[in-house]
């Protein structure tokens, strides 16, 4: 007897694969400027694995924030700081070796613990196709202004959002302020004495 | 085991441990990735990675689809994983902020030189 494919799961092992792929070469690379480029990889197929679990409105923020903004940021980073001899660092061979085998017993250790609970293990196709599709942009928005309705018994999150906008705001300025070009009192840059 | 074979991923939908798994090689990667990489920005984006692992689980955790709706986090997961995206993007920013000041300052992108606070 021969099951058909079921095509979620193929999607799942197809973004999984890349994001997993793209991360190992993150770390395997010795050159920033190709990491850089990896990460958004890892990072935009990571968003589909969002969209697989059902959630729309965050894959699209990871999208638009992370891959659009964060990695802007980091891209702009190497540029800026992309003399030659900083393109590419090597790290030794010892201190790889040792970072390899130290990643994969904390690999195991995790796979083994999420494989250990057997609820964990996946419904099958007919439970899933009973959970009626709905999106989460609405209800995501009123757990933001501290009204759950998908379970009126859990609290909303007003303050936290308060505060975590409050503080990216501070910590915007911060960082502008503390980036921002300087001059000498001399009129020559900081940077030009190379 | 027999169920991590991948025939049986195939014909069956994914459940919470799958996306754990996912979830663990980014954080692993992540991780080795701020231990090994001499310049920081490759430090910064294993923070990135590890963030992003973090965030998988979190949206795996709420996700109706994955394990029965009654156990679920719900929404909880997924505020969680925005709360981690914007502090993620805010983070970005000052590191980014600290490294180009310590390149203007000491010429070099390399930590293994930040070494003026030791004891």
């Amino acid at each position: 007897m021969e099951d058909p494919i079921y095509w979620p799961s193929f999607f799942f092992l197809l973004f999984s694969a890349i994001a997993c792929a793209f991360a190992v070469a993150v770390v395997v690379t010795p050159n920033v400027v190709r990491m850089a480029f990896y990460l958004v990889l890892s990072l935009a197929a990571t968003a589909g694995l969002f969209f697989l679990a059902g959630a729309d409105f965050v894959g699209a923020m990871q999208i638009m924030i992370y891959v659009g903004g964060t990695l802007v940021l980091l891209i702009f980073g190497v540029m800026l700081t992309s003399q030659d001899r900083f393109i590419s660092m090597k790290t030794s061979n010892f201190e790889l070796g040792m970072a390899t085998g130290v990643g994969v017993c904390l690999f195991i250790l995790l796979a083994v613990a999420a494989r250990s609970i057997p609820e964990w293990h996946g419904l099958t196709a007919q439970q899933v196709a009973e959970i009626p599709l709905e999106p989460t942009a609405a209800p995501l928005g009123m757990g933001l202004l501290g009204a759950r309705v998908d379970s009126p018994d859990r609290s909303g999150y007003l303050l936290i959002f308060e505060i975590i906008s409050v503080h990216l705001l501070v910590v915007l300025v911060g960082a502008a302020y503390l980036a921002r070009a300087r001059r000498s009192r001399s009129g020559f840059s900081l940077t030009s004495d190379g | 085991m027999t169920q991590l074979t991948l025939a049986s991923i195939l014909t069956q939908p994914v459940g919470v441990s799958h996306y754990l798994i996912v979830g663990a090689v980014l954080f692993v990667c992540g991780a080795l990735c701020m231990a090994t990489k001499r310049n920081a920005l490759g430090v910064l984006m294993g923070i990135e990675l590890v963030l992003n692992g973090a965030n998988l689980n979190f949206i795996a955790f709420g996700s109706p689809y994955l394990r029965k709706a009654s156990e679920t986090m719900g929404l909880d997961g997924q505020l969680m994983s925005l709360f981690v995206i914007v502090l993620a993007a805010a983070e970005a920013a000052v590191a980014l902020a600290i490294a180009l000041n310590f390149y203007n300052s000491f010429n070099t992108i390399d930590v293994d030189r930040a070494d003026q606070l030791q004891g």
